[in-house]
């Protein structure tokens, strides 16, 4: 185990209230917990109801479960967000240099920052999109930025999610049931509402719409299907926009635009917000098998038909290998030094790296380069010998397909359990929104938190839980 | 709207009336068989019949007796006309729209279900089966009253309307068409206790009964059983009045869009054909020959709203 002297975002690391907490804990201890307990059980059924699910992949019959919700907020003052803000805005905006100028002249590669075969021979680098430009400029629409804290100044990124992020769903409902369940404490401590962030991304799509766009943009939303674990997010986040959530099926290219079968016909799409995969996007040019995408939409794409969001071809700026590069990647478009920090990472493919990494194993939390969602991955400090040596033989295979990090000492964040508060680990996803003309960070992000005691792993899929994220009025 | 979406909808309420009227049928059956002298479990297969619940009986039970028609009317998921399966098949389809329906209306489909897999997660009791089914009932009641209530009028709210009404009029039609034979007077020896037992069925099986005492008090045969049920327009599970909630909001949609697709010719046919005969018209053409063509036609229809709405490829 990891001794347990992490910061918690509370109490500090030496027991004081820590300021944002100030007013909370005030109406928490006059709470009965009799009544907190009850409030716990009826924000589930809230959730139940409302139809907040998630299917969990690898079972035979899609199952729908509930994400569990904390009633204990993690809240984080002004200034902290304010310098958080700083230091992502910085970052998402390098992100976007980054893409455009690899999928063109690649001067950072020129300038020896980063190494060619990074980029050339990297599964997530699309030739399609070579010398092509996204509308606006914009790649990266929407992005994720994992967070995780180790004291009170110091976060680090611990994952960029440049492709499809999700969450976002749950940072919205989970504010949601927390002013339903609790009024009072909304007007007794001023937070930063997040409830614009569905008008925002539409308002930010929109303004990404292409060149064939003829007047107000058409936007809809792209998902897998009713199976696919996240479709509750699909669905809400188009219904809270306003517009279609279209699949596979509902698509096709009519007189060189995507269009979607409606009542009245075929109509043309201008802005597709897009759940699935860049593999999937489309059958013709990408894996022919897929059912998910639409035969030709790259095309479209090329021609100025359509915005894609995000733009195929960014999952290489989200990618664990280059994520190691991120710093370089920041200094090389900004100018500027780094404002938010990386988990310092050894990429398995360098031989003295490797070698680090093997010798320490029980120490590190090694993951694949491609992988997400918690799978695959090792955490040495809680993992058997077995699964230590079952790890190093596939290390060893393909030292190519890890990175390694050290095992950071997570901040905690009470949860609501039956002994009381009780501190368990947490990290942090704010949400993004990139247009033309602005990034956008939405006041909050989604809180996850691993419920078992000690552990730290937080992922839904793996007995993770969110909290509601407030960020407080300065 | 997405052809996908007017599907989804159109489905959605099907199998919720679809719920509520096999429900009933069961609820019927089991009062019929509750009051009457000789009791046979033979009076269950044209419960089945009449519920479109016969196809697979056999297969998945040895008997036919009481307790397995209601368990496989109410909660076999093998039987996709069960009320357990209408009301997922309607949660599904209402995941599948959930952009097009009220907040209110995904809540209470959503708890519909969630009540329908409590309720019948093990096989009900005798004694638990009236409250049962009152409750199941409430439920898909809920999800109609907010959609009356919170649903703007526009075209999602006719496809709504379409789908819950052909779904209304073919169980009518098939109620009629398993029954039709204790309506013709030929056969009617008016009186004995059978056929008013055959009578009170029908009418209970499309919550018929009161409404019919209310407009013919005591009196009243099949010939106006026949009449109430396929002509009334003031019945609201009439094939009249159903037929004429069809033409309304296919009209609507004929508005809305500015163009008329052959769907609307069909339900206007129907309406203008068939359906205005008079009763004893429809008895001297043929009871039996009348239902039948009824359910083609019914049929026909929604082939042609599928295609003119762009519902599949």
């Amino acid at each position: 185990m990891v001794e347990d002297v992490n910061f918690d975002e509370m109490w500090g690391s030496d027991g004081d209230l820590r300021a944002p907490y100030r007013q909370f804990h005030n109406w928490f201890d006059e709470e009965d917990p009799k009544r907190l307990r009850a409030k716990n059980r009826e924000a589930e059924e809230l959730f139940r109801l409302t139809g907040i699910t998630f299917n969990v992949y690898g079972r035979a019959e899609a199952e729908e479960r509930l994400i569990p919700f904390d009633i204990i907020p993690r809240i984080i003052s002004g200034s902290e967000w304010q310098r958080l803000t700083r230091g992502i805005e910085q970052r998402v905006r390098a992100i976007n240099a980054f893409l455009y100028d690899i999928y063109h002249k690649q001067e950072i590669v020129k300038a020896g920052r980063i190494p060619q075969e990074m980029i050339s021979r990297n599964e997530a680098f699309l030739p399609h999109m070579i010398g092509v430009k996204p509308p606006g400029g914009v790649y990266t629409h929407i992005v994720g930025i994992d967070l995780v804290r180790t004291g009170p100044g110091e976060f680090f990124v611990l994952e960029d999610n440049a492709r499809t992020p999700s969450g976002v769903s749950y940072m919205l409902e989970n504010r949601e049931t927390m002013l339903q369940m609790f009024p009072e404490l909304f007007s007794q401590n001023r937070v930063q509402p997040v409830q614009n962030y569905p008008v925002s991304l539409l308002r930010s799509l929109s303004a990404a719409a292409p060149a064939a766009a003829d007047g107000k943009p058409t936007v809809a939303v792209l998902t897998p299907g009713i199976y696919n674990s996240a479709y509750f997010e699909h669905a809400f986040l188009a219904d809270q926009m306003g517009v279609e959530l279209v699949e596979s099926h509902d698509l096709r290219v009519v007189d060189g635009r995507v269009a979607m079968r409606t009542t009245r016909g075929y109509k043309p799409i201008d802005v597709l917000y897009r759940r699935v995969d860049d593999d999937f996007l489309d059958p013709l040019n990408f894996n022919p098998e897929s059912q998910l995408g639409v035969a030709g939409i790259m095309d479209v794409y090329r021609a100025g038909g359509i915005t894609i969001a995000n733009a195929p071809g960014t999952g290489i700026a989200d990618d664990k290998a280059i994520y190691s590069y991120m710093p370089e990647i920041v200094e090389f478009y900004t100018g500027e030094r780094p404002l938010l920090q990386n988990v310092p990472t050894w990429r398995c493919s360098e031989p003295d790296a490797l070698a680090y990494v093997l010798d320490h194993l029980s120490e590190l939390v090694v993951k694949e380069v491609h992988g997400s969602g918690g799978y695959g991955m090792l955490i040495g400090p809680t993992s058997s010998k077995k699964e230590l040596s079952l790890f190093r033989k596939k290390l060893e295979a393909r030292p190519g397909n890890y990175i390694a990090q050290p095992t950071l000492s997570l901040s905690t964040v009470p949860i609501f359990s039956k002994a009381g508060l009780s501190p368990r680990h947490v990290d942090l996803r704010p949400f993004v929104l990139v247009s033309p003309e602005s990034v956008n960070v939405t006041p909050g992000g989604l809180t996850r938190v691993a419920l078992k005691q000690g552990s730290l792993v937080v992922n839904s899929s793996q007995g993770g839980g969110t909290k509601d994220t407030w960020v407080l009025e300065e | 709207m997405l052809g996908k979406t007017a599907n989804g909808l159109f489905w959605m309420y099907r199998y919720l009336e679809r719920a509520e009227n096999t429900a009933r049928l069961i609820e019927t059956g089991q009062r019929i068989a509750l009051t009457r002298l000789s009791q046979s479990d033979e009076e269950w297969r044209s419960v089945l019949q009449s519920a479109g619940a016969l196809p697979g009986f056999d297969t998945a039970y040895e008997a036919l007796t009481k307790d397995n028609a209601i368990d496989w009317m109410l909660r076999n998921q093998d039987n996709p006309s069960s009320v357990k399966s209408c009301i997922a098949a309607a949660r599904q389809n209402a995941r599948l729209v959930r952009t097009a329906i009220t907040g209110d209306v995904w809540e209470a489909t959503n708890a519909a279900h969630m009540t329908a897999e409590k309720l019948l997660a093990r096989k009900v009791t005798e004694r638990d089966l009236p409250n049962t089914l009152r409750r199941l009932r409430e439920n898909t009641a809920l999800v109609r009253g907010v959609t009356l209530g919170t649903m703007l009028r526009n075209e999602i709210f006719d496809f709504s309307r379409i789908g819950t009404f052909l779904e209304r009029a073919d169980n009518t039609a098939r109620i009629l068409d398993v029954k039709y034979y204790v309506l013709l007077p030929a056969s009617s020896a008016v009186g004995t206790s059978i056929d008013n037992v055959q009578w009170e069925t029908i009418l209970r099986s499309l919550s018929a009964r009161g409404g019919f005492r209310m407009e013919y008090g005591a009196g009243g045969g099949p010939r106006e059983i026949a009449q109430f049920l396929i002509l009334d327009s003031r019945m609201p599970r009439s094939l009249s009045f159903c037929a004429k909630k069809i033409c309304d909001n296919l009209g609507y949609l004929c508005q809305d869009y500015g163009t008329r697709p052959s769907a609307m010719d069909l339900a206007d046919d129907l309406r203008q054909g068939p359906l205005a005969q008079s009763i004893d018209e429809i008895f001297e053409f043929g009871l039996h020959e009348f239902i039948q063509e009824a359910q083609q036609r019914l049929a026909a229809l929604t082939q042609q709203i599928e295609l003119d709405y762009r519902f599949y490829e």
